[in-house]
């Protein structure tokens, strides 16, 4: 989706600022959004590419103006209504009235270990990695109106491929109910000139994650 | 937020109103969805206390200190983070996909999720607001001196930047280089140079006449 989440590059947004001895939570509602997102994954109402993508469907003017939990609560609000969990009237209500779609398991005090634990996403490829280290690729200049993990900075650029990460669950596909469809994934470098212009800081490389479907060969 | 001088993609974003709002809102979804029986609170408030307490940047830092003392672990580090790490022994396992960048005099490493807010976690804990805003994401990619600045730091005008964009659940941490002035200091003292920002490469490590 080229929506405002594809922030690489954009200008006027201001400067960083740090904060020092920042809590690890600024509200207590914060960590309870935190633990709920976290625990409807774990459970699997959602994958995290889901879950991305359901940030991205946010409208860009609540994107821009709700805080990082605060776009977490409208996803889970949106993401529990969508699959049927909870009725809006639920929500606004503050209590459930009916059961909600069945779940395969509830997320209990045992399984918050496994909860802490990130996943893999590594996955058994069906065809070797088409692209070897040191290769001239192109990215591809697509838009897919649907979840991707090509940022659009770096869309129809020449980089070299740096490293071969293995074979990933594919974001651009699980998020179309298409499936996991494993795709081998690439740390591609660019110059800075290449993605920037002339005016690039000559000292600056960037890469990017790109699963093979973003890449082509580069046209020698 | 509508006022585009109130703080850019700070916390405060949420107005005050809002914040009141936005308690009822997440506790009328937690109300709901334990009453429907897909979580437990008592597991949510469990979650909760690993987040403020054992899951931090103290585990990257130890991991840090490691290497500036153990030549052999660094270079197990650099080749594979996730087995390097999960050798320590830290609480929680770091997924499959860790990955460690080393700053050397001619190289800075900085990491940022232009697409989300993809962070190691499980090395560092839950990243900082700064690292979530639109200010960080937007311009880390083509104007990562600007960024420094911010920060308070300067690098030599030919030190060589290299900026990772997390675009897929490979992971990244900086492994910045040792102060001048800690021979002979073990791994614990060590890791109290060991800042939060230096391991996103947004921070050096503090010098050997900052910490006691």
């Amino acid at each position: 989706m080229d929506t405002i989440h594809d922030m690489g590059g954009m200008h006027g947004f201001g400067n960083v600022e740090p904060e020092t001895n920042e809590p690890v939570f600024h509200a207590e509602w914060e960590a309870r959004c935190l633990a709920l997102n976290r625990a409807m994954g774990a459970i699997g109402a959602w994958t995290i590419d889901e879950g991305r993508a359901g940030i991205e469907m946010l409208p860009p003017g609540v994107y821009l103006t709700s805080s990082y939990y605060g776009k977490w609560a409208r996803r889970l609000e949106n993401m529990v209504i969508a699959r049927g969990l909870a009725g809006a009237d639920e929500i606004a209500a503050g209590h459930a009235t009916r059961p909600g779609a069945p779940m395969k398991r509830k997320l209990t005090v045992a399984d918050v270990p496994r909860t802490l634990t990130r996943g893999s996403f590594f996955r058994t490829p069906s065809a070797p990695a088409r692209f070897a280290v040191g290769e001239r690729v192109r990215t591809k200049n697509i838009h897919p109106a649907t979840h991707t993990r090509l940022p659009r900075y770096a869309r129809g650029h020449t980089g070299t491929i740096e490293a071969i990460r293995g074979c990933h669950v594919f974001p651009d596909s699980v998020t179309i109910g298409a499936g996991e469809n494993p795709q081998w994934l690439y740390t591609v470098l660019f110059e800075g000139r290449e993605l920037w212009g002339e005016n690039s800081d000559p000292t600056l490389r960037v890469s990017i994650e790109a699963f093979e479907p973003y890449l082509e060969p580069a046209q020698l | 937020m509508t006022d585009d001088d109130h703080d850019h993609g700070h916390h405060h974003e949420e107005h005050g109103s809002e914040l009141s709002e936005m308690q009822l809102r997440v506790r009328a979804l937690e109300t709901v969805l334990a009453e429907k029986g897909y979580v437990d609170p008592a597991a949510l408030d469990l979650m909760i206390e690993a987040y403020e307490t054992r899951i931090g940047p103290h585990n990257g830092a130890r991991v840090v200190a490691k290497a500036w003392t153990d030549p052999a672990f660094k270079r197990a580090l650099i080749e594979d983070a996730t087995k390097a790490v999960q050798s320590l022994g830290l609480i929680n396992r770091v997924g499959d996909h860790l990955i460690a960048v080393e700053n050397t005099p001619t190289l800075h490493n900085m990491i940022v999720c232009t697409l989300c807010s993809c962070y190691p976690w499980e090395v560092l804990g839950l990243p900082p607001v700064w690292y979530k805003s639109a200010p960080y994401r937007s311009r880390a990619v083509n104007d990562p001196r600007g960024v420094l600045a911010d920060f308070g730091l300067t690098l030599a005008p030919d030190t060589q930047i290299r900026v990772w964009d997390s675009t897929a659940e490979t992971r990244f941490m900086v492994l910045p280089m040792r102060p001048a002035g800690t021979d002979g200091w073990n791994e614990d003292r060590l890791g109290t140079l060991v800042t939060r920002d230096c391991m996103v490469g947004t921070g050096f490590p503090k010098q050997a006449n900052e910490v006691a």
